[in-house]
């Protein structure tokens, strides 16, 4: 899929979300969404499969996330999907993550922990985070396991690595 | 009295003669008379026989003569090239043998030639054979050596994601964000 069809789904979803007045919220379940998207062969698998109809991918959706997500992201969502653009999910939404920052002066921080962290840690770590980078940031956090400890927050091209993942994966190299 | 005249002169008979004498006749010798006219006709006949036959009998003998002189040169002649035909027999023999014995030589030589290349192929093919199987050794001592060693490090891999996963209780795991966090801000 082309960046300017990617830009054009991304305005698309920013702007309806913005007219309904739930674009804090829509832009946050977006994200952890595409994440599980990412992260999931199964739920990859489900709505990116055309053999599956159209309707069932849609019903898919309403059941991972129904009553868990506002309505506007489940229909941003199945919009996208029914569209037949499943694959692109994850940029679409990270497109449209950026300028929901950007429309607010912020950068995206993405955070992955093993354990999710609290409110007053994830405070605290956008303040960290925006002192060692001198810039003002949305905090996106996602509890990822892989990292097995500690956290790896991304800034744009910055990578600040505090994850016992990378410690054990160093220690694999040497080994 | 010889032989003849003892089986002639049984058979003599009395004849008699004009005189009325008796006059021994014997059968087979003819009257005094008939011998001289016998005797004229027979030396006419051998008259006429040398002076006719004698010359060709001698042109006969003469070419009879030569005949079997020219079938003595003749042979003399086939002798001789015999004699010849035989000498170059044997030299061509003499030269066959010594054809057989260059050809012997000559091969003996390329035997020997074909002997010594072969030993220096085999011995060269040989070399290459050990260079390859001393090659092929270490080369499967440094794969099994870099299998242990990559079974060593993912079993080691396994060992510290198993001990390390299995020490990150909630505390630890709190510990780890605290210490991050303090680390960024540190950082600034």
């Amino acid at each position: 899929m082309s960046d300017a069809r990617i830009d054009g789904y991304a305005k698309a979803l920013f702007e309806v979300a913005v007219a309904e007045g739930t674009i804090d919220e829509v832009e946050d379940e977006l994200f952890r969404f595409a994440r599980s998207f990412e992260s999931s062969d199964a739920l990859r698998s489900a709505l990116t499969d055309e053999q599956i109809p159209v309707a069932k991918r849609q019903a898919i959706i309403e059941d991972l996330l129904g009553g868990k997500a506002t309505t506007t992201t489940v229909q941003l969502v199945s919009m996208v999907v029914g569209a037949g653009r499943g694959r692109e999910l994850p940029a679409i939404i990270d497109r449209l993550v950026a300028r929901a920052s950007s429309s607010k002066n912020l950068e995206v921080a993405e955070v992955r922990t093993a354990v999710a962290l609290t409110d007053d840690q994830q405070a605290r770590l956008a303040a960290a985070l925006a002192n060692a980078t001198g810039k003002q940031l949305n905090l996106k956090v996602v509890v990822d396991p892989s990292v097995i400890g500690g956290i790896v927050a991304t800034v744009g091209d910055t990578v600040i690595d505090g994850s016992v993942r990378t410690r054990i994966d160093q220690l694999k190299s040497r080994l | 009295m010889n032989v003849l005249g003892s089986i002639i002169v049984p058979m003599a008979k009395c004849g008699i003669d004009e005189n009325g004498e008796c006059v021994t006749e014997y059968p087979f010798w003819p009257a005094r008379a008939e011998l001289l006219y016998g005797g004229i006709a027979a030396l006419i006949i051998f008259a006429l026989l040398f002076k006719f036959a004698w010359p060709q009998m001698k042109k006969s003998l003469a070419d009879r003569t030569a005949r079997i002189q020219k079938e003595l040169d003749d042979a003399a002649a086939d002798e001789t090239a015999a004699g010849a035909e035989a000498a170059q027999i044997r030299q061509a023999l003499g030269d066959i043998e010594a054809e057989r014995a260059r050809i012997l030589a000559e091969a003996d030589a390329q035997a020997a030639a074909v002997l010594t290349d072969g030993r220096a192929r085999l011995e060269a093919e040989l070399a290459d054979l050990r260079a390859k199987a001393e090659a092929d050794i270490a080369s499967a001592r440094s794969r099994s050596t870099d299998e242990l060693r990559s079974e060593i490090s993912r079993l080691s891999s396994a060992a510290v994601d198993h001990v390390v996963r299995g020490s990150l209780d909630e505390g630890t795991h709190q510990q780890l964000i605290e210490s991050f966090i303090a680390r960024v801000g540190a950082a600034s």
